[in-house]
């Protein structure tokens, strides 16, 4: 039988608003991972680049996890694996695993791949193996194949670009440099397609541009083609700096347009993006109007229930946070482990004017054996603040579920209100991997 | 050798296999690595992990940790969590960047138990083994450091420890109080059960024991060390099919009464084998014998795992690597495996899934059967 560590309450899970630091509210320490499990990972982010075949080169602990991922999301037959032994490591002869493995493995699948993308790891950058020579010798060997350098490397996660951020970058690598097209742009780095009817969309396609994104590519000419776009647009805080790069290398424009949750910022954003296409910035007083009604109305049917949010569900909680408190929600409870920049505005308004909320970190060890939920009702934005909170009353989204602008912002009230009214079972929905990529975006 | 994998899985890592070993036990497992073996551990490799509150954690080592030495700092965050938690014993498990670096996890272990008087110890895993390697390193370290002199064996009491079972090779689907049940049918009284559905209380007191039951190779090195200590025998077998069962319960009253080990699992036909049965080699060793036994089917053991060749029968076979599989299956026309295992069988052979969480993970955890004691009924399919 399971022995039970016990009911006590950790200092660790939580600390109020007044009390928090900017960034790191929380001490470093070792990590716990809480069985939500709805963020995408590499494996589902490289599955974006139609036409192509991924190889992980790396330990038999590390290849579980990305093997498993493709095999869950309908697709093992599009990832490969070459597993390193202590003796690749002991013998020096990284290279040669990496060039016969791929070798290998390309041989034998049943279709050419138009790209491969390879994964080194950890191990790889410890040794400091020879990966230009590995890449110049595959390219040479398999010249109609487009080799992406991927990395799984988590224990560069705090050494410059996250493997998140350098994924996002990578998987625009083999775009090369196209005649201009002026009528054309690209949303970058996003693992979800953006929603149809967000005000992004609708300003770019209604004013006669085509709007293209990784996620509604299907085939690798149709994503070679995004070359073409005069202007790139990422609207996912790690996207950003992969949006540069590719803007930089080819000639194109940038614009960052995070979905923010602060009616002046999303002013300005649209302001730029209208700048940025040649045309008539958009009266953005329907849209606002449109977004207040949503969010009053949504703060009606929750009456005063206690709302929780999570850093999965949206990339600037605490800016929600606000937003939603000065709609009437009760918000009570966020769950992140370090504040963003982004969001820094709010984590000080917060401070301010609601003290006694409580920030939760999701990582540290106390939060394994801390109380899920106290019995109190409560609405979680968030696969992890469902998850900690108890609450089968949640919305289930991750990374912005592709939703931006006012429109963003109505459709999320919509959605909190919706989860209020209709119980979700949270342990079914929080545990499955890559929410939204097994439903046909990215297979 | 390629060391590739073109369509067919992994297996759970070693590293995995200490957390799974040690799950139900009230201690602390801390995987010393970056990021990641915590989520695919208890995503793909702890059916438990959701309604339960065992205490499994990453270091979250850094580049400039790992450049710099940084032992202090683990030894620091592994000090705190246990004063915080207060778990029965520490493990700290290593993985691939600990091994390069050379990262002494036995010496942070004792400065982890000098400076909380927790019991800790240090295992090295690289993440580079299957998860019967290091679930053996985990049972070893629980023998080592917990079954002491209180205990003496008490011959002839019927008493047993199951040793080797987790749900990599058993799932959750009721195996383990199967197991329990069928010993207990058999005129034995269950000691502990390691280490599902038992305790370290339990387990504490396996000297005391008049037979070990072996059900996974990650039991052996535990069943050996309980040999020395205790001069307990023991046996390697499951009971599957109802006939292999009721010999091996013959086979474990026989054991207690001679001192003397068996290796039942490796019961074959004398035709030659048109089967191939592959997986962990107790748990394959014993169903092929069942098969034998309940319906004259000869089948042979390919383990792609760890293992020795003394729980082999001679015309078994070891098979790492896809490239040694598709030619040790190529002769078969009959395959019992894990799914996913169907992309790299021959042709046309017949094919009869047996999933195992240790490969495929969650995916195919609702079709687990419980084969305990029971007839071995498996649904045929032909593989194209």
């Amino acid at each position: 039988m399971l022995e039970k560590i016990g009911a006590k309450i950790y200092e660790d899970t939580g600390v109020t608003a007044s009390e928090a630091l900017f960034p790191e509210p929380f001490r470093s320490g070792l990590e716990y991972a809480a069985p939500a499990r709805g963020m995408w990972n590499i494996v589902h982010t490289g599955m974006l680049i139609p036409e192509s075949h991924q190889i992980f080169v790396c330990a038999e602990g590390c290849l579980r996890g990305v093997v498993l991922t493709a095999a869950e999301m309908g697709a093992i037959g599009r990832l490969s694996s070459v597993a390193i032994r202590e003796g690749n490591v002991l013998d020096g002869d990284m290279e040669e695993l990496i060039i016969d493995g791929a070798s290998d493995i390309i041989g034998k699948l049943p279709r050419r791949p138009r790209a491969v993308l390879i994964y080194t790891s950890c191990i790889h950058h410890f040794m400091a193996c020879d990966l230009p020579r590995v890449y110049a010798v595959l390219r040479e060997r398999f010249p109609d194949i487009d080799f992406i350098e991927c990395f799984m490397n988590p224990i560069m996660r705090k050494s410059g670009l996250t493997p998140d951020q350098l994924m996002r970058r990578q998987l625009y690598a083999p775009l090369k440099p196209l005649p201009r097209d002026p009528r054309a742009v690209n949303i970058v780095g996003s693992d979800l397609p953006t929603d149809d009817g967000s005000d992004l969309c609708r300003l770019t396609r209604e004013n006669g541009f085509s709007l293209n994104e990784i996620a509604r590519m299907r085939t690798y000419d149709e994503y070679l083609g995004m070359a073409k776009a005069f202007l790139n647009i990422s609207t996912y805080p790690s996207a950003r700096a992969g949006a540069e790069t590719l803007s930089k290398r080819l000639g194109q424009r940038h614009i960052y347009m995070p979905f923010a949750f602060d009616y002046g910022e999303t002013d300005a954003e649209y302001a730029a993006l209208a700048g940025e296409l040649g045309v008539e910035a958009p009266d953005a007083s329907a849209g606002r109007d449109a977004a207040d009604l949503a969010l009053d109305r949504a703060a009606r049917t929750l009456g005063g229930m206690r709302v929780a949010i999570d850093y999965t569900a949206v990339s600037r909680p605490v800016q929600l946070a606000r937003l939603l408190s000065e709609h009437g929600f009760n918000v009570t409870d966020i769950y992140l482990d370090s504040v963003s920049g982004e969001d820094r505005d709010a984590f000080d308004w917060v401070k301010g004017n609601l003290p006694w909320l409580l920030f939760h970190p999701t990582a540290r060890p106390a939060m394994r054996v801390a109380p899920r939920g106290d019995g109190t009702p409560v609405l979680a934005v968030g696969q992890k603040a469902a998850y900690f909170t108890g609450s089968d009353r949640f919305v289930n989204i991750v990374e912005n579920g592709g939703l931006h602008g006012y429109d963003g912002i109505a459709k999320l009230a919509g959605l909190i209100a919706d989860a209020a009214e209709t119980p979700k079972d949270a342990r079914a929905l929080i545990q499955i991997k890559g929410l939204g990529c097994s439903g046909g975006c990215c297979v | 050798m390629r060391q590739t994998a073109r369509i067919i899985s992994v297996y759970t890592a070693d590293v995995s296999g200490v957390a799974s070993a040690l799950f139900e036990l009230g201690g602390m497992v801390v995987m010393h690595d970056a990021s990641g073996c915590n989520s695919t551990y208890n995503t793909h490799d702890e059916p438990r992990w959701y309604d339960s509150d065992s205490l499994v954690f990453i270091s979250a080592l850094t580049e400039m940790d790992a450049m710099m030495g940084c032992d202090d700092k683990l030894v620091r965050d592994v000090t705190e969590a246990a004063r915080e938690l207060h778990p029965r014993f520490v493990a700290i498990a290593g993985t691939p960047i600990p091994m390069m670096t050379g990262t002494d996890l036995e010496a942070a272990a004792l400065r982890v138990e000098r400076d909380t008087g927790i019991p800790s110890f240090g295992l090295n895993t690289n993440s580079m083994h299957s998860y019967l390697s290091g679930a053996s390193l985990a049972f070893a370290a629980i023998a080592r450091r917990f079954c002491d002199g209180r205990a003496e064996r008490e011959k002839g009491s019927g008493l047993v420890n199951v040793l080797g079972m987790t749900p990599l090779d058993f799932s959750v689907n009721g195996s383990d109080g199967s197991i329990r049940a069928w010993l207990r049918e058999n005129g034995f009284a269950v000691n502990s059960v390691w280490a599902m559905g038992g305790t370290l209380d339990e387990i504490a007191l396996s000297g005391r024991a008049d037979v070990n039951l072996v059900v996974s190779y990650d039991g052996l090195a535990a069943a050996r060390y309980l040999k020395q200590r205790f001069g307990t025998p023991f046996v390697a077998g499951v009971p599957v099919g109802r006939e292999f069962s009721r010999r091996l319960a013959g086979e474990l009253a026989r054991a207690a009464g001679t001192g003397a080990d068996s290796a039942a699992c490796t019961l074959r036909g004398d035709a030659p084998p048109k089967t191939a049965v592959i997986g962990e080699s107790i748990y394959s060793g014993s169903l092929a014998a069942a098969l034998w036994l309940q319906e004259g089917e000869s089948a042979r053991v390919v383990c792609p795992l760890e293992t020795e060749r003394g729980l082999l029968s001679p015309s078994d076979a070891e098979a790492m690597d896809e490239d040694d599989l598709i030619p040790a299956l190529a002769r078969c026309s009959s395959v019992i495996a894990d799914p996913m295992y169907a992309p790299v069988c021959p042709e046309g052979c017949s094919f009869r899934a047996l999933a195992s969480e240790s490969f495929s993970g969650r995916i195919y955890r609702d079709g687990i059967p419980n084969l305990i004691n029971k007839k071995i009924e498996l649904e045929r399919t032909d593989t194209k």
